[in-house]
């Protein structure tokens, strides 16, 4: 090996390990200080300790907070799922007069009309309709904005599915509804199950609108209670704040996991999942 | 088990393509039945409206006797295998074969017993719990008819049966098939782009071009009388020599010979085109004259063909050993009443 | 089978009338929520509707007021400009940079360095946003955070001496991954042959980049820096790590509108702002799509 090459191949070595330590570095703390008998905001090999756990089971909001996330993304995952599959499925195989403009739009809503564009007015209009802290609305609230992504997705996953399958069963004699739950349900399921799990993450990570929709604490999801956790003396709670993050962020990760295992990685422009 | 009655059918597209233009058609009962022709020709149509799947604009369909027209897909009696089988991947072989009795709502026991049953005569008793991803194309073809027939249809149509298999086993699955529906009995109505596929299997061929029936007929005429120069050209695993000429005197003058064409009176001058299957082509002391340019291999036999007079390209075959050499002369007469003459016109047989 | 192209007629048998029932609650859903908080923007920002006092109750159309406001308030601005330069620092240039950096590096390494640093990069996108901002504030932080630990001093609040360029890094961190993405797979479309013929001539690493992945890659370095330009753009995320402090140093137009609607109750005025960024985002959604489509 020359010099020359012997330098290339340190460099190459050292640049990886860079950008390994940029990637990594903030990670650590989630593995460290839920651990550690003193957690402070920054890094260190922990004094191990289970007791900040045993303290945020005890937090009076936490584990309440985390079954509020449960229903808003069940509520949000649930209408986005169903009502998408339903959508995608006849925009894909019926041409309804104007289908093409209307896909057209939604595209252009997925990404222009984002949370923070439009806070003011749904702030306007549910604290108008009296719908502040409720948990369905600011779910329904959710969906809303991710139907046009999922229906997108979810219509490229039925496009692929073979027409015959569908005409085959009409032939054996199948009504719209059998075909429909006998074979283009079954048959889209790796697609229905990515959007599941890509509305679940994406409603679960949600700040802004749970924020700015449930201001009873009592009421909360995961993703507020986490920003507003303070200790008596009103600084960020260091015992409970680690110990949270990482409860808070396990479900997120793990279906993650799920999905790229079950299904492989599917890359859909701009979709997480 | 039913006979087929289609009259004035006509299949339009909404951008207004006359996929099937009005059509008269009888099938008889128990019939092996052939849609043969290029695509884009209409068969395809043809078999799905007869199986309700595309709506007719206008004309008749009706099954055994009663009118279908008006009737839904799925209602009127009528199986289908797909050219990609459709066999639904997330079902095991039993449940697939077992669907038709499912969306009727029949007993467990009854689709299991089906599935035994229809699947033990097609010799897919060992493999009733795979998906049809574990099967070959064979198999999965043979599960995809299993299916049709557990439907106990009146009449069963195929879309291109054997185009999905590789060559080899496109011979076994055709002898299989021919022998299933000998079998079965049952009138079915197959799609084909392959003349080969629809000489071997079909008791009648429809040849069609542009969702018209060119020629009707048993393989045999279609084979040896094809009815214009159309079907002529696309029938025959060896391209038809379709030479234009004129006649005279009770001849045809083609390719700068006179071949004697005794049955018809033809006006001397009629502008005509002579067509001559390669295989009924044999060296003669008397005919085509040409020189041989090109020989290729055909196995049992060779295919030569002749440069003639006028730059014309007449082809025959001849038996291996009798391979004539590259740069000779070469004579060949058509076999006695093999000589087709077509009208120039209207490429209609004379 | 040319016919097949006519046939994309209703193959499912669904019918329109029950396609249309299938679609309209979806639709009913969007237009509620989507639609009509969009339009509903204009009419607000036409208004000094205020979340509390007289003004809350009884709003008046003050026409195009809150826009001619917007071009004297010199916060608006400031936003304006942080939110350039947060596109810019940390979108088209480190996202961007580091994406196709990351993409192109990865190529040749071994399998298992490879899935590491995806693993990594891709759980740096995943992670929900209010767990990132903790994990930063852990590295950022003046006393005991890590970033500090690691250079020896105890002195330096990243983010309130350096709120922008703390969010600018930061936000390359959280996401440098789709790019990575899209840039691997549009590498991998290069033909390998001619990054092949490139080597046996003779070109470096960079000359390679510029002559032969470059020109196959330029419809992609387009769409993928105005999606995420649009991303960023709208990103929350700065108001988790600093709230928009100190002193308005960091406060991006995301963050600006929070303050104004929420903090300060002037719906009028910050729906007035949300539609000019809706507006900015339509421009960039449909040069977008006009990309993709001329592209295919």
């Amino acid at each position: 090996m020359t010099f020359h090459a012997m330098l290339r191949r340190t460099l190459y070595t050292v640049l990886i390990a860079a950008l390994l330590a940029f990637f990594a570095i903030p990670m650590l703390w989630l593995a460290s200080a839920p651990f550690d008998s003193d957690p402070g905001v920054g890094l260190r090999w922990p004094d191990w300790t289970l007791d900040n756990w045993r303290i945020t089971f005890e937090h009076p909001y936490a584990l309440g907070s985390l079954l509020n996330s449960i229903v808003l993304c069940a509520v949000a995952t649930l209408v986005t799922t169903v009502l998408g599959t339903l959508a995608s499925y006849a925009l894909s195989r019926v041409r309804i007069p104007g289908r093409d403009a209307l896909l057209y739009v939604l595209l252009l809503l997925s990404s222009v009309v984002t949370g923070t564009a439009a806070m003011v007015p749904i702030f306007v209009m549910m604290f108008q309709l009296g719908l502040i802290n409720s948990q369905y609305a600011t779910g329904l609230v959710i969906a809303g904005g991710m139907l046009p992504a999922a229906i997108f997705i979810l219509k490229d996953f039925i496009d692929s599915v073979p027409r015959s399958y569908e005409e085959s069963a009409r032939v054996f004699g199948a009504s719209p509804g059998q075909v429909l739950l006998h074979v283009v349900l079954p048959v889209a399921r790796p697609g229905i199950a990515t959007i599941m799990v890509w509305a679940f993450v994406q409603a679960w990570g949600n700040f802004l609108l749970p924020f700015l929709l449930l201001r009873d604490v009592s009421g909360q999801p995961a993703a507020v209670l986490l920003r507003t956790l303070k200790d008596e003396g009103g600084s960020a709670n260091l015992t409970v704040i680690p110990v949270f993050s990482l409860l808070y962020a396990i479900p997120v990760v793990a279906l993650y996991l799920f999905v790229s295992k079950r299904y492989g990685f599917r890359f859909h422009g701009g979709i997480k999942a | 088990m039913a006979a087929i009655e289609l009259t004035g059918l006509s299949t339009v597209y909404p951008n207004g393509v006359r996929a099937v233009d009005d059509l008269d058609l009888s099938i008889d009962d128990g019939e092996f039945f052939a849609l043969l022709g290029p695509s884009g020709c209409g068969k395809t149509t043809l078999l799905r409206t007869i199986a309700g799947l595309e709506r007719s604009s206008s004309g008749t369909i009706s099954l055994g006797g009663g009118d279908v027209t008006r009737t839904d897909v799925g209602k009127r009696g009528v199986a289908m295998v797909f050219q990609d089988y459709a066999l639904f991947p997330h079902m095991t072989v039993a449940q697939n074969i077992a669907y038709p009795l499912r969306v009727r709502r029949a007993s467990k026991q009854a689709q299991q017993d089906a599935a035994s049953t229809t699947s033990a005569g097609l010799g897919l008793a060992e493999l009733l719990e795979r998906r049809p991803a574990q099967l070959s194309g064979g198999q999965q073809q043979r599960v995809a008819l299993a299916r049709a027939i557990a439907m106990e249809a009146q009449v069963l149509l195929l879309d291109e049966p054997l185009s999905n298999l590789d060559a080899r086993l496109r011979l076994e699955a055709r002898t299989f098939l021919k022998r299933l529906q000998r079998e079965l009995g049952l009138t079915t109505v197959f799609v084909t782009h392959d003349q080969a596929e629809a000489l071997a299997l079909a008791d009648r061929i429809a040849v069609m071009a542009d969702g018209r029936i060119r020629q009707l007929g048993t393989p045999k005429d279609v084979f040896q009388r094809p009815a214009d120069t159309f079907v002529a050209n696309f029938i025959g695993s060896t391209p038809m020599n379709l030479l234009t000429g004129t006649a005279h005197d009770g001849f045809v003058e083609v390719a700068g010979a006179r071949l004697a064409s005794p049955d018809l009176s033809l006006a001397d001058g009629t502008k005509v085109v002579a067509g001559i299957r390669p295989e009924y082509l044999a060296p003669a002391a008397e005919g085509i004259t040409g020189t041989v340019s090109i020989v290729e291999n055909l196995g049992v036999t060779s295919l030569v063909t002749l440069e003639c007079p006028g730059d014309v390209l007449v082809g025959l075959t001849v038996p291996e050993h009798e391979e004539p050499r590259v740069g000779t002369a070469m004579t060949a007469a058509p076999a006695p009443g093999r000589l087709l003459v077509y009208d120039a016109e209207t490429t209609r047989l004379l | 089978m040319s016919a097949a192209t006519n046939r994309t007629r209703d193959t499912s048998g669904l019918g329109v009338a029950r396609a249309v029932a299938f679609v309209s609650p979806a639709l009913l859903l969007i237009g509620l929520f989507l639609v009509f908080p969009a339009l509903w923007t204009i009419y607000i920002g036409l208004t000094n509707y205020t979340l509390t006092g007289p003004a809350s109750v009884a709003p008046a159309f003050v026409g195009l007021e809150n826009f001619l406001g917007a071009l004297d308030d010199a916060l608006f601005g400031n936003a304006l400009w942080l939110t350039l330069v947060f596109v810019l620092g940390s979108a088209v240039l480190g996202q961007n940079l580091l994406g196709f950096g990351l993409a192109w590096v990865l190529r040749s390494a071994k399998p298992v360095v490879r899935r590491v640093v995806e693993a990594l990069v891709l759980l740096a996108w995943i992670l929900p946003s209010v767990v990132v901002a903790y994990l930063w504030t852990a590295v950022l932080d003046r006393d005991g955070g890590t970033l500090n630990a690691l250079l020896g001093n105890e002195s330096t609040a990243w983010l309130v001496e350096y709120p922008m360029a703390s969010l600018i890094v930061f936000n390359t961190w959280r996401g440098t991954a789709f790019s990575m993405m899209l840039y691997s797979s549009a590498l991998a479309a290069v033909p390998p042959s001619q990054l092949e013929t490139a080597r046996t001539v003779g070109a470096s690493g960079w000359q390679t980049v510029r002559d032969i992945v470059f020109p196959h890659i330029r419809g992609h370095v387009l769409t993928n820096t105005l999606l995420i330009s649009l991303w960023t753009a709208n990103d929350f995320t700065p108001f988790l790590l600093t709230a928009g402090g100190p002193n308005h140093e960091s406060e991006t137009l995301p963050v600006f509108i929070y303050q104004q609607a929420i903090t300060n109750g002037e719906l009028g005025y910050s729906a007035a702002i949300s539609f000019l960024l809706l507006i900015v985002n339509l421009v960039v959604a449909l040069l977008y799509l006009l990309l993709l489509r001329r592209r295919s």
